[in-house]
Order: C-alpha cells, then structure tokens, then sequence
C-alpha cells in the first residue's frame, strides 16, 4: 500500500528519523495559516509547495513550487489544488492534486554546502534479504543515475541475524564522501531509516533526496513509503491512511467484490480464476489480434454473484468490445461456473458485447453444453486454443 | 525415484482441522497420498479423517515417521508453522498459505538455511507426482502418470499445463508449483534442477511469470547443465510496468524482469520458448519426439 509523502514522513518522524518539516493543506487558506504555523515552530523564512499524489516526478510536472511570501503560498496553493498533475509516473492523464504540504525550506544558506543524496530500503529478492541502496546522485532519477554511472549506486545488505550494525551505517556514511557532524548524523539517520522499516513492515522506503544543510544536518527532504500489504494487520493505525482517491475507482470496487482487477488500454475484457492463468490469457488475446482491457482474477470462487460483479466492472469499460471468460476448473466445478455465467448474463439483461466462455476442467463437457442450450449469444469452448480461434473471429467480424 | 514427493511420502497437515486443511486433506487422501496425521496446537489425541491429531509437529514425527508436511495455517501464523515443521526434521515442507508478511519470511528464510530440509512456496499450489502423491491443492484428475516434469509460479495455468500433457496422452512425473511471493523457498533453477536429475523424467516444462530474475537463473543453469529439452512460457507479455499482476512478486520493476527480456535469454539458453499459453503441450510433444523419447 502506498501512502503520501506527508503520511511517509510522519511515520519516519515516529521513529526518530528527521525529516523536511511541513503542514498538511487542503485549501489556499489553510495553507497560509499552515505557513505561519511552520515559520512559528521552525523560523522557515521560506516555504515549499508540494503537491501530494501517489506518484513520483512532482517537480517535473509543476507540482513543487517555492514560496517567498505568504501571498505567493496562497498562489501557489491555489495554482496546485485541484490541478491535473501530470508527471513521468502518473501517465498521460495525470493525477488529481486534492492535498498539498506546506514545507520548510532547508536549502537555507551556511556554513557549508547543501548535498543531495539517494536512499533507499527495499527486499533484494535474490538473497532474501533486505538492502539499503544508496548513491550520491541524489536528487535525480534513480533510473537514469543506474543507466549512465551504475558504479554511483551502491548497496549494503542487512543480516537478518543481527540487523543493521553500527560499522555499516558508518561504512554507507564514509561512501556518502561525508566528514565531522554531518558524518555523525548520517550514521544516526540510517539506523533509524532502517529501524522505522523494519517495524513498520515496509515494502519499500525511497528518500530522494536526503539532504545534508549547510548547517551539516541530514534530513528527508521527500519520502516514499510503501507498507506490506500481508502486513497491515498488525498496523490498524497505518491501514487508515489508505486514499482510495489516488487508486482507480473501479480497482476499489472490484476489490470490495474480491475481485483483483487492473484496468488496462485494451478492447477485450476478460475474467480468469487465477493471477497466472490471467497474465497467459491477457497474452493469447494479444496474440488473437485484440489487446487486454483489463486484468481480472476471480480467484478461487467462481459463482453467479462473483460473475456478476466481474461483469459488471468490465463493462464500465466502454473500451469493451467482447469478452473472454476463461476458468480452469480444479475445485470448483465447471458447470456451476457456466450456470453462473447464465445466471449473470439473465439479471444483467442484453450485454451488447460477443461473450466467449472457455471452461476446462471439472465436468467442461456438462458446463458447454449448458451454455450452447442457454439461447444466449455466448461462444463456448474447451480447449484453450480454441478459445484463442474464437477471440481471432468476433474481433474480425 | 520421483522428485519431492512419492507413494512411499509420509506426509501430516499442519492446520488439519480447519476448514482448508480438511477438504484439502480429504481430497488428497482420496487420491491415495499416504497421509498419517495433523497437527493443530490444542487438539492432539483426537482423531479426524480417520487419522491422528497431534499437538505438535515433533510429536506427529515421533509417532509417526512423517517427513512431509503441508501447511494451510493462516497467514499470521504460517511463518512459525514453517519454522516449527523445519525444527521437528520434516524433510519437505510445503506452504500452501497466501500472504505472509514478507518480513515473516525473511525470518523464516534465514532460520530454515541452516536445516536439512527444503521449503516449497508459500503462496503455491503445491507439489503432485502423478498416481503417487499429492500434497498441494491441485486437481488430481487432470494428472496423469508420466515422464514430465512441471516447473511452475502459479496455479492454475499450471493446471491448464498438466491438462495440455495428459490430453496429449503423454502424463506428468512431478509438477512443483513454487509459488508466486517475492521470497519462496526453492527457486524455478532449484526445482528445475531436481527434474533434471530425476531419471524419470524426460522433459520439463517451465512457466514463469514477469517480476523478479529467477527463470534467467535458471536458464542459464539449463545452458550450462541441462540434458533434456525445456519448454517455457512467461505469462505477463502484456502486462504494464510497474503495475502489480496479482501475484506479490508479478510487478515489472525494470528493464529485466519483462517477459520479452525473460523470453530473450531462456531462447538464447536453449529453451523452447513458446508466446501462447495455448502451445505448450504440443511444444513438449514436438521436444520429445525430435529427442527420440516419444
């Protein structure tokens, strides 16, 4: 699950983690009272802008604004609420902004130099063990940094016996190129990055960039959280800070229903038990001349009511211009599965899309000719590729 | 020989009596799997399904000699269940469970390394050797004995795999389903590895998904040790990146783990490589006829 930056950053605080310090805003008005409250508690002469979405490259897309003013926070505000952010991650249509967070500025002059750095805490799934990469081009693209200059990127791996220890944290420190203080800080940072991971059943941590000020701390300026899913029933508290404003409405209904649906660019609906069998048929439709529209696993349970609701989510999609139901029947039994489908196809009415189900498995030969005897103008078949033939043939006519 | 699991596996249910456990184990002992009992803490010395419920797994092993285990606990407490299977000397520990927290899996990862025993899954449709055993949850009859072996990420296109075999006429020696979670106990190159090795089998069939570098692992072990012909498919041509495909571990993260790249490198490795899902079974067929083996 993905959560805002200023959700992120709350959670890293909790763990002694320092961050880029910034109030939550709603509406123009609430950002300068936020403003006036930050320069209260931390003597910001500055602020920054952030739009908060659930998707990197906000600064590109011209949702990162710098404030001189509190005038210019309300305009800056009220340029990036509401507006449809577009950035490299979010695609063409961009993001709705309904929240922004009203920063400190910490690129304030000093004694030294500000830099800029890359962390992150993720799985490396390899050993099965979690890693800290790191790398002194922060700031930038992480992708681009691991194309052009990979020996820039660097990554130190965790013993689950024994955790994070002291000589890594100093070992990431000294490769930062970092001296005095701000060497001292560094070390205390990553110990309580890693510590708020581990804890908090992260699946992943992105902080880009850390920052070292010119008065030699180590802050976050951004932070990227992503929390286990398997987790989250140990942490009700961090459940609730779920937005299903920033997912796909029609991924949260399907959800409701149990239904695992990705919405996708294609004109073939389909509806498969099983992520795998799913995936393979998104790919024979491909291969049939269509493209997928979605992804839709209806897990283990395929009857009347799970149909239905499938159904009903493809057709959202005015994309749609037929349908592949494809279930391997293990467990459940084919002909219940095609008496589901019937049942639906009933309550629905007309659905004013060719329909082609492929049901293999347990009882296959009852379930189409259930289907063939409806009356409905629903293709069958038993054999995949048959099915493959049928997709070819409705999208040909 | 076979590979895993045989006629002669003595295998315990670990969360016997729940509701999984039981029509899981019914359908398994029905089969014919040597099934000699269950655990679930707190109802040892009762009997169900005709076999004896044991509170612990050491106990189970003591009085019965088991030395395959199946686990169907809840996610919350599978992880303990795999590390109390590996603790008691269970050989083959099958974890059926979906959604374990991927931290409880590291833990579980790291304690079993240094025990004589192999974890397959979590999150997978377990393991089945054809007319001998089966420990998992996969149809039994769409099985049919025979001399190939099954390498699979996910469950039911494993089935439709098996069912493509048996319609061929040809049969399974062992399929493996090793699950869908970024971390899992034996890799595609492992049980690659294990049919290559098993003198009963004559082809393989390996199915990977997008995510992840374990089926370019195990084709480049399969150009530098494999013996048989290999058939493989990777579900997800068609999938988006960074979008998750319902499994944990199918997420295109980078230029690597697409299903063209994957595609790439098992061909260049010597793996019959198949676009269509549909294709696989006649793909093996034509494999093991070029070889001289049908």
């Amino acid at each position: 699950m993905n959560i805002h930056e200023y959700q992120g950053k709350s959670i890293l605080k909790s763990f002694g983690v320092r961050v880029q310090e910034g109030i939550v805003a709603e509406t123009p008005e609430q950002a300068v009272e936020a403003a006036k409250q930050l320069q209260a508690e931390t003597g910001t002469g500055w602020w920054v802008i952030k739009a908060q979405i659930h998707a990197g490259g906000r600064g590109k897309g011209g949702g990162v604004k710098l404030a001189k003013s509190l005038d210019e926070v309300k305009e800056r505000a009220e340029q990036i609420i509401g507006m449809q952010l577009i950035t490299p991650q979010t695609g063409a249509e961009g993001k709705k902004v309904n929240k922004i967070l009203v920063a400190q500025d910490v690129y304030y002059p000093g004694v030294s130099d500000t830099k800029e750095f890359y962390m992150s805490v993720l799985l490396n799934r390899s050993s099965g063990r979690n890693i800290i990469m790191y790398s002194t081009e922060g700031g930038m693209d992480i992708e681009e940094v691991a194309e052009h200059t990979p020996h820039l990127i660097f990554k130190e791996e965790i013993d689950p016996k024994v955790g994070l220890q002291g000589f890594q944290t100093r070992k990431i420190a000294f490769n930062l190129g970092l001296e005095g203080d701000a060497f001292k800080d560094m070390t205390k940072f990553i110990a309580a990055l890693y510590k708020a991971y581990d804890q908090t059943d992260s699946a992943m941590f992105e902080i880009n960039p850390v920052l070292k000020t010119s008065d030699n701390k180590i802050l976050a300026v951004d932070a990227k959280v992503s929390l286990d899913d398997n987790a989250l029933y140990r942490h009700p508290d961090y459940k609730e800070m779920r937005d299903t404003a920033e997912e796909d409405a029609t991924e949260v209904e399907a959800g409701k229903s149990n239904l695992n649906y990705v919405k996708l660019e294609g004109n073939v609906g389909c509806m498969v038990n099983g992520a795998g069998l799913a995936m393979a048929t998104m790919d024979i439709i491909k291969l049939s001349g269509g493209d997928p529209a979605n992804f839709l696993d209806v897990g283990g349970t395929a009857n009347a009511k799970t149909v239905e609701a499938a159904f009903h989510i493809i057709l959202k999609d005015p994309n749609v211009k037929a349908i592949l139901i494809n279930i391997f029947g293990g467990i459940v039994r084919c002909d219940r599965v095609a008496q589901g489908v019937i049942d639906a196809y009933n309550n629905i009415g007309n659905i004013p899309v060719p329909i082609i189900v492929r049901l293999q498995g347990t009882n296959a030969v009852e379930a189409k000719k259930l289907i063939d005897d409806s009356g409905l103008k629903v293709f069958s078949a038993i054999a995949l590729q048959d099915a493959a033939d049928l997709v070819k043939e409705v999208l040909n006519k | 020989m076979s590979v895993l699991v045989n006629k002669d596996s003595k295998v315990i249910v670990q969360g016997f009596t729940g509701s999984e456990g039981s029509f899981h184990a019914g359908q398994m002992i029905e089969y014919g799997t040597n099934v000699v009992g269950g655990v679930t803490p707190g109802k040892g010395g009762t009997v169900h399904l005709d076999r004896p419920v044991f509170n612990t797994v050491a106990d189970a092993v003591a009085k019965t000699a088991a030395n395959v285990s199946i686990i169907f606990v809840p996610p919350a407490f599978a992880a303990d269940a795999i590390m109390e299977a590996a603790e008691a000397g269970i050989k083959v520990i099958i974890c059926i469970t979906e959604g374990i927290p991927t931290k409880d899996m590291i833990a579980v990862k790291e304690y079993i390394s240094d025990k004589d025993c192999r974890l397959i899954g979590p999150n997978c449709p377990g393991v089945m050797t054809a007319g001998e055993a089966k420990v998992g949850i996969m149809p039994g009859f769409i099985f049919k004995p025979g001399r190939v072996g099954i390498v699979s990420k996910s469950g039911t296109l494993t089935y439709e795999a098996v069912d493509q075999i048996s319609r061929l006429g040809l049969g399974q020696s062992t399929a493996i389903g090793i699950g869908g979670d970024p971390i899992i106990g034996t890799t595609t190159k492992e049980a690659v590895e294990l049919l290559m090795n098993d003198p009963e089998t004559d082809g393989i069939i390996m199915i990977g998904e997008i995510g992840g570098g374990m089926e370019a692992e195990a084709a480049l072990w399969i150009r530098d040790h494999g013996t048989k012909p290999v058939v493989g498919f990777i579900a997800g041509q068609t999938a988006p990146a960074g979008r998750r495909m319902g499994h944990a571990g199918a997420i295109v993260g980078g230029a690597d783990d697409t299903a063209a790249a994957k595609m790439k490198i098992m061909a260049e490795c010597g793996i019959h490589v198949v676009e269509s899902p549909a294709q696989i079974g006649v793909a093996m067929q034509a494999e093991l006829k070029k070889a001289g083996l049908i």
